[in-house]
């Protein structure tokens, strides 16, 4: 099946499904990064695109082309609602659109001696998966950067580029035909998948704001 | 954070300390070190087999009759069981194992007569992502008899011979054939010799193949003055395959000076040697002669190759040694070192022993021994003065001065009289040589050989030099009696014992012991 086609099987009655090109490639995830807040596009987005893109999102979605030398945005940045770590080289001016775009706090970091962070660790707000030869003492100062639990490991049957196997939300995550099912339990419970559904997230953020309110 | 406890200061420079985590195998999710298969080693083993196609059974060919192993395609190496050589051979049997690391290889036990042989080889190999596997598995190896091609060609004739080198030196003594008899032994040159036969005036040796027969005469080049010729015979040919089969001859012939002859040298030779002699000494004889003047002491050196351009006859040998007295000797120069031999010029009268009582014929001649020799003494040399020489040489020289004696060497005849035949503290090993059937049935022959023979011990006793290239053992027989200490035996020379060697004998057979590496030196 056409990736596409999972995704548009899966998501459709929750979320809409965009789909589209950017700078003419399909491989759009690892050229973009975004998160509730803002998209940011590579300098090669053409314009179709770019506008195709302001159509699809919502209006509270900003989304942005960036004059970045390194244009495989989402290999370079890796984010998610309140954090996003950089490549280390990246422009200052990017640095200061990141925050303001996508309002989050930038890191420049790198995950066990790679530079490339979008590729090699993925995670949502509610928790990370990093490169597996990350240290326990980088996963501690990791972690505390981010605020969410991390924890080494792999996709694809030993795969350590973990960002090219999955892509991942709050409530749900997609990974390689070849991921075994050993990674599949260690994704599910630290991205906390197991207990997540759509609604979820909004239920308890009812109940919390409903004790509050109480 | 408190990262200030972790940090650990490496030249100047501040690097944290990294504490490597684990993560769960991809498969079984068992907690491990990551690697780069990011699998744990049972998952990995499991999911490739770097063992895989390689060779597990092998088949060794082997001959029984010398102990060899096949070592495709025609090379025959002799192993034994367990040894380094085996394991190399086994090894190399296994083409597949270029393609895969070898770490290590060792020998299972296996019942010698079971014609296994079973390797334990441990093999690394690059699999997923640049992990590297290691691996142990077991080769067996089946012996299968097979003779080997030397092997059955002296199975179907053992007197197969295809090269021979016909060993000749035209002199009237074998002593250089002793010589060279222990020189080979030494060396163990003649080793791959099927047979040795001794020849009149010199010896031949069968080899199997033309490769040992050459490089046994270019051992014989190394240590006499030899000249060679190398001659085949077609046996058969087989036009469809192209093989020939050739008999290989090698003749090679030594220059026919031997040590202590006396030659008169041609005036073409003595004018490219410096204009020595022409009377001249050959004191020494290896890959080339050393001649000596003994009037002036000057020497010169001559190869192979120079004597054989312009070859020349001794005037007389050892055989024509004739013994002096000496009455009066006066030395007339300092004494000089010629290769590690001492000479000095003397002035002595001499007599011959012959003569001695019966007529008043005393000789005044200057001799090279001046530091050996003392008055009363016995001395060998060159009576010229009664010599009827016919040499031609000789006569093409005009107004050559011919000194009536010339001194060769001390003689101790005199101090041996004494003594009857005793037993040596040493001996010497010998060839395993066929003697010619008709030289073997003459008594006389026999004799006279037994007699030269005598004469070389006896060289080697007086010659220290002589002994330098040879092996001498301990004689178990001799025991040293008290009695002999008389006054006058401690002048003969004799071999100090220290440069014998002990002889191994594994048991009572003589062959048993006999062979090249058995000999130690003795402590």
């Amino acid at each position: 099946m056409e990736a596409g086609g999972v995704f548009e099987s899966e998501l459709a009655d929750t979320i809409p499904v965009v789909k589209t090109s950017i700078a003419g490639t399909r491989i759009i995830g690892r050229l973009c990064a975004g998160n509730k807040k803002g998209l940011l596009l590579p300098h090669n987005t053409t314009d179709q695109e770019l506008q195709h893109l302001r159509n699809s999102l919502p209006d509270g979605v900003v989304v942005q082309r960036i004059e970045e030398r390194l244009s495989a945005l989402g290999n370079c940045i890796a984010c998610n609602d309140h954090v996003a770590l950089t490549h280390t080289d990246l422009d200052k001016e990017t640095e200061e659109l990141i925050a303001d775009v996508l309002g989050v706090e930038v890191f420049r970091q790198t995950i066990a001696g790679n530079i490339l962070v979008g590729s090699y660790c993925t995670f949502s707000n509610l928790g990370g998966l990093v490169h597996p030869h990350t240290s326990i003492e980088d996963l501690d100062e990791l972690s505390t950067l981010l605020q969410v639990p991390l924890v080494a490991g792999t996709v694809n049957r030993g795969s350590e580029v973990i960002a090219a196997g999955m892509t991942v939300n709050d409530w749900t995550a997609f990974c390689g035909a070849d991921t075994t099912a050993t990674e599949l339990s260690v994704i599910e419970s630290v991205f906390k998948l197991r207990e997540a559904q759509p609604m979820a997230i909004v239920d308890e953020m009812r109940k919390s704001l409903i004790d509050s309110y109480i | 954070m408190d990262m200030a406890g972790e940090e650990m200061v490496v030249g100047g420079m501040f690097m944290p300390q990294q504490t490597v985590g684990s993560v769960l195998c991809c498969m079984c999710g068992v907690s491990m070190q990551p690697n780069a298969a990011n699998m744990c080693v049972r998952c990995l083993r499991s999911q490739s087999d770097i063992t895989e196609g390689l060779e597990k059974h092998v088949i060794l060919h082997y001959c029984t009759e010398c102990n060899c192993y096949l070592q495709p395609p025609k090379t025959w190496i002799r192993a034994s069981l367990e040894s380094k050589e085996l394991l190399t051979i086994c090894i190399k049997r296994l083409k597949k194992l270029s393609r895969l690391r070898l770490v290590h290889a060792e020998f299972v036990w296996t019942e010698p007569h079971s014609k296994r042989i079973k390797v334990k080889l441990r093999v690394q190999k690059e699999v997923l992502n640049g992990a590297i596997l290691e691996q142990s598995y077991i080769v067996e190896y089946v012996q299968v008899d097979k003779m080997c091609e030397s092997c059955s060609r002296a199975q179907a004739n053992p007197d197969q011979w295809s090269a021979v080198v016909q060993l000749r030196q035209h002199v009237p003594h074998r002593r250089t054939f002793f010589y060279l008899e222990q020189v080979i032994l030494k060396h163990d040159a003649a080793a791959r010799s099927i047979k040795i036969t001794q020849m009149d005036r010199g010896i031949d040796f069968f080899f199997g193949h033309r490769s040992h027969a050459s490089n046994f005469k270019d051992f014989l080049g190394q240590v006499v003055p030899i000249r060679s010729r190398d001659d085949k015979q077609l046996v058969s040919h087989d036009t469809k395959s192209n093989n020939y089969n050739y008999k290989h001859t090698f003749s090679v012939e030594i220059c026919p000076i031997c040590r202590e002859d006396l030659i008169c040298l041609p005036h073409k030779v003595s004018a490219r040697l410096g204009n020595i002699g022409p009377l001249v000494l050959c004191t020494k004889v290896s890959n080339r002669l050393l001649l000596l003047d003994p009037v002036s002491l000057r020497t010169a050196y001559m190869d192979a190759e120079q004597y054989w351009w312009s070859p020349f006859k001794s005037l007389l040998s050892c055989r024509q040694l004739v013994e002096y007295i000496v009455l009066d000797i006066e030395a007339s120069g300092s004494a000089i070192t010629i290769e590690g031999t001492k000479y000095s010029l003397a002035e002595a009268q001499v007599a011959r022993v012959s003569d001695f009582g019966k007529n008043d014929l005393i000789f005044n001649v200057r001799t090279h021994l001046g530091h050996l020799l003392n008055p009363g003494d016995y001395a060998l040399g060159y009576d010229l003065y009664g010599a009827n020489s016919n040499d031609f040489e000789l006569d093409n020289y005009r107004n050559l001065f011919i000194p009536d004696v010339l001194l060769v060497k001390k003689s101790y005849e005199e101090q041996r009289k004494g003594r009857r035949m005793k037993l040596r503290a040493w001996k010497l090993k010998s060839m395993d040589m066929e003697v010619e059937e008709t030289a073997a049935r003459n008594r006389a022959e026999k004799d006279k050989r037994d007699m030269e023979y005598e004469a070389f011990l006896r060289d080697l006793e007086e010659n220290p030099e002589l002994r330098f290239n040879i092996s001498l053992y301990q004689n178990k027989e001799y025991q040293p009696s008290e009695t002999v200490s008389t006054v006058g035996a401690d002048d003969i020379p004799s071999v100090p014992l220290e440069e014998l060697l002990a002889d191994l004998e594994l048991s009572d057979d003589e062959e048993g012991g006999s062979g090249s590496g058995a000999n130690e030196m003795m402590e």
